[in-house]
């Protein structure tokens, strides 16, 4: 599985992903600079973390509009699997690939913490490696993460089963029904707020994390054949 | 030449944890007389454009494209001759 790591200016959490793939799979990863306009030839997308364009006029919002991002939907629609970070969910939201938005927490304080997160699905591509229901500790570290989105939305979301995470315990954000990570219908595209890359052994403070990268990679194999 | 001055807010519908924050400020302050407050941008933008209407046209694409998000903001603006 060939990964493709995107960078914008500002983005922070590039390199921590391009080290957990790699430790995790032992499978190729590069950094792609956001100028990039074809990603044809990776399998796998990711966006990370970090404050893309400094976070200016709403998180996310001016990615939306690098080059790359194109290429981005393009590759999304063929229903490669693509996953937005923190940041990178909040520029899938800001771009139209997944639906809502994520505002300013509710308490407007920046959280960074290990989280213990609920695992909704365990049959989505990202997460046939975790057990239904199961509670995963990853950490998250945003101000902006309190996902929101109209009532309709929101009964779509449940009723496709598009809600892939929730946070288990106390809700650090105010997140509309604690929602932490969606999926677009298709189930190709992921958004959450916590940082799987930052919990990949145990002297991160959680191995949890890892499982989502074994998930893709046994995904990618499976539709390979 | 033309100034767009464009005003972006929260929607009704969405709660504006910074508005509620200085309304907490503004009771400590003693203005209990504040019943809400709800904070927004403001954005200043120059533009050529062939006339008035050309000049809207344009920057309520503006608006719907980038300023605002249409899940959780609304936007006017005023429109003037430079």
């Amino acid at each position: 599985m060939r990964s493709a790591v995107v960078v914008f200016p500002g983005s922070n959490c590039d390199m921590d992903l391009v080290h957990a793939i790699e430790d995790v799979l032992g499978e190729e990863v590069h950094p792609v600079w956001h100028h990039e306009s074809d990603l044809s030839s990776y399998d796998a997308i990711f966006l990370p973390g970090g404050f893309s364009y400094g976070d200016y006029l709403r998180c996310g919002s001016l990615a939306t509009f690098s080059p790359v991002m194109e290429a981005v939907k393009k590759e999304a629609e063929t229903g490669k699997l693509i996953v937005g970070i923190c940041n990178g969910f909040q520029i899938l939201t800001e771009a139209g690939l997944l639906p809502g938005a994520l505002m300013r927490n509710d308490h407007l304080q920046f959280r960074c913490e290990l989280e213990p997160i609920t695992v909704e699905r365990a049959d989505s591509a990202f997460t046939r490696h975790y057990e239904q229901g199961e509670t995963v500790q990853i950490p998250i570290a945003h101000a902006e993460g309190n996902y929101f989105c109209d009532e309709d939305t929101l009964q779509k979301l449940e009723e496709n089963g598009q809600i892939l995470f929730r946070y288990a315990d106390q809700n650090p954000n105010g997140s509309l029904a604690n929602i932490a990570g969606i999926t677009n219908e298709k189930g190709n595209v992921l958004g959450m707020m916590p940082h799987p890359e930052r919990a990949i052994v145990d002297w991160m403070g959680s191995p949890d994390g890892a499982r989502l990268f074994t998930s893709m990679l046994a995904y990618w194999k499976e539709n390979q054949q | 030449m033309y100034k767009a001055t464009i005003f972006v807010t929260l929607k009704e519908s969405v709660l504006d944890p910074q508005g509620v924050a200085v309304k907490g400020s503004l009771h400590t302050m003693g203005y209990n007389q504040v019943s809400d407050v709800r904070i927004g941008k403001r954005l200043e933008v120059s533009l050529d454009a062939e006339n008035k209407e050309a000049a809207e046209i344009a920057v309520t694409a503006m608006c719907e494209k980038l300023f605002s998000n249409p899940v959780i903001e609304n936007f006017r603006f005023e429109l003037e001759e430079v």
